[in-house]
């Protein structure tokens, strides 16, 4: 098992007042926070951190945290010396709406038992389990077919002994048709077990798309960039144009200027209402590689007599 | 494949097409319904329907609801700065979803 070092985790000195340890704590949540977070493996620091808060918070754990040394260094493989908690008593609820289940087998070790409740049994305990939270990434492509995905969940359960275990479990799960990116499924029943007598909790999937080389969704409304030539745009043409379910004929108007929007109605990811698909014109310029070709740039300078900074003033 | 053989779950997609009673909304985020009129009072989910007995809110109420309240307990938070971050979540994510499209 790795020592942690919550002073290290929550970035104090070991001799921090109680005051910042709270002010270290709350920047780090809001840092950390999985709802917030952009931070990669954010979860997994807000679990860290909450842990850490957890023991330092409460100044009977955190003497007793203390009194392992502070020789100990982040990772060193630990046992917990015999007896090491004599003389400290945890009072069991100090797991102020921390979710216990996620910490580490280190805070198990020193803190575990007082959770517990000294690993006696209560029979007459009943409670709903927990919910569970999960992401689910898809394409596109799903979101306009439907499809299923196999998902393995992490659940907590009370063991034999009373001490929660992780099982885990797996699970095939329908993505129907028309989902969007954020959007949450919520499978009722399918959360953690309850204990006792009670209901299991649900089971919540955020739904989040992988990105796609060309095209973007934003909402239930899809966006494709789509290059045409110069004298597309500017005389008009039908064109291809590609759309998730299968390429389409697009009229491309004359006097078209890159950046034009042509929005494909009902298009996009399907629904009630579906959403449109925006294909985005993006002026492609051909290559000045040869003779011939730069002879028709030559014409077009000298027969345009075009200033494309005009607005600009210059 | 040992897939195969599971049962394949269907759940329900929490859009604006999936409408909650007050007392469904309880149920799904363990809320009692005294700390759901808070959460009304202070605009963070806004019901439909003349009176408490007739509310209906939105199938995204629920993640709304979830999210002030792990903010709540895990930031400090009262009820409008919940409120607050969530507004300002909502549009950091649409920012998100669009410059996605013009950095992709």
């Amino acid at each position: 098992m790795e020592f942690k070092d919550y002073y290290q985790i929550m970035g104090v000195k070991r001799d921090a007042t109680q005051d910042e340890i709270k002010r270290a704590y709350r920047k780090l949540a809001r840092k950390y926070h999985p709802d917030v977070s952009k931070e990669p493996d954010a979860e997994l620091h807000f679990k860290e951190v909450g842990e850490a808060y957890e023991v330092l918070k409460d100044p009977e754990k955190r003497a007793a945290y203390d009194q392992l040394g502070a020789n100990w260094r982040a990772g060193q493989d630990f046992r917990p010396p015999p007896e090491w908690d004599q003389g400290f008593e945890f009072h069991g609820g100090g797991f102020t709406g921390a979710d216990a289940s996620q910490f580490s087998d280190f805070f198990e070790s020193l803190f575990g038992r007082g959770f517990a409740g000294g690993g006696r049994p209560r029979p007459q305990f009943h409670a709903r389990g927990e919910d569970a939270h999960a992401k689910v990434l898809i394409d596109l492509d799903d979101a306009y077919h439907g499809a299923s995905r196999t998902l393995t969940l992490k659940a907590t359960e009370l063991g034999p002994d009373g001490r929660p275990r992780v099982k885990e479990r797996v699970l095939n799960v329908r993505i129907p048709k028309g989902v969007r990116q954020g959007q949450h499924i919520r499978l009722a029943g399918q959360g953690d077990p309850g204990i006792g007598q009670g209901k299991p909790g649900d089971l919540y999937l955020e739904i989040e798309f992988r990105s796609h080389p060309f095209y973007h969704a934003e909402g239930r409304d899809v966006f494709v960039d789509l290059p045409v030539a110069p004298w597309e745009a500017a005389l008009g043409a039908t064109v291809k144009a590609p759309t998730p379910a299968g390429p389409v004929d697009l009229k491309v108007p004359p006097g078209s200027v890159g950046g034009r929007k042509l929005r494909l109605q009902g298009r996009g990811i399907p629904g009630n209402p579906a959403g449109d698909l925006y294909v985005v014109l993006k002026v492609a310029l051909p290559p000045a590689d040869s003779a011939a070709a730069k002879a028709v740039y030559q014409e077009m300078e000298r027969t345009l007599k075009f200033n494309p900074r005009a607005h600009l003033g210059v | 494949m040992k897939n195969q053989l599971l049962p394949l779950l269907s759940g329900e997609v929490l859009d604006e097409n999936v409408e909650l009673s007050l007392a469904d909304l309880c149920q799904a985020c363990r809320l009692s319904a005294e700390q759901v009129f808070e959460l009304v009072e202070e605009g963070i989910v806004e019901p439909v329907g003349q009176g408490a007995a007739r509310w209906r809110f939105q199938g995204v109420s629920v993640r709304r609801v979830h999210c002030a309240v792990q903010l709540r307990r895990d930031l400090g938070v009262n009820w409008a700065g919940a409120a607050l971050a969530l507004d300002l979540l909502d549009e950091l994510h649409r920012l998100r979803d669009r410059l996605r499209r013009f950095e992709g």
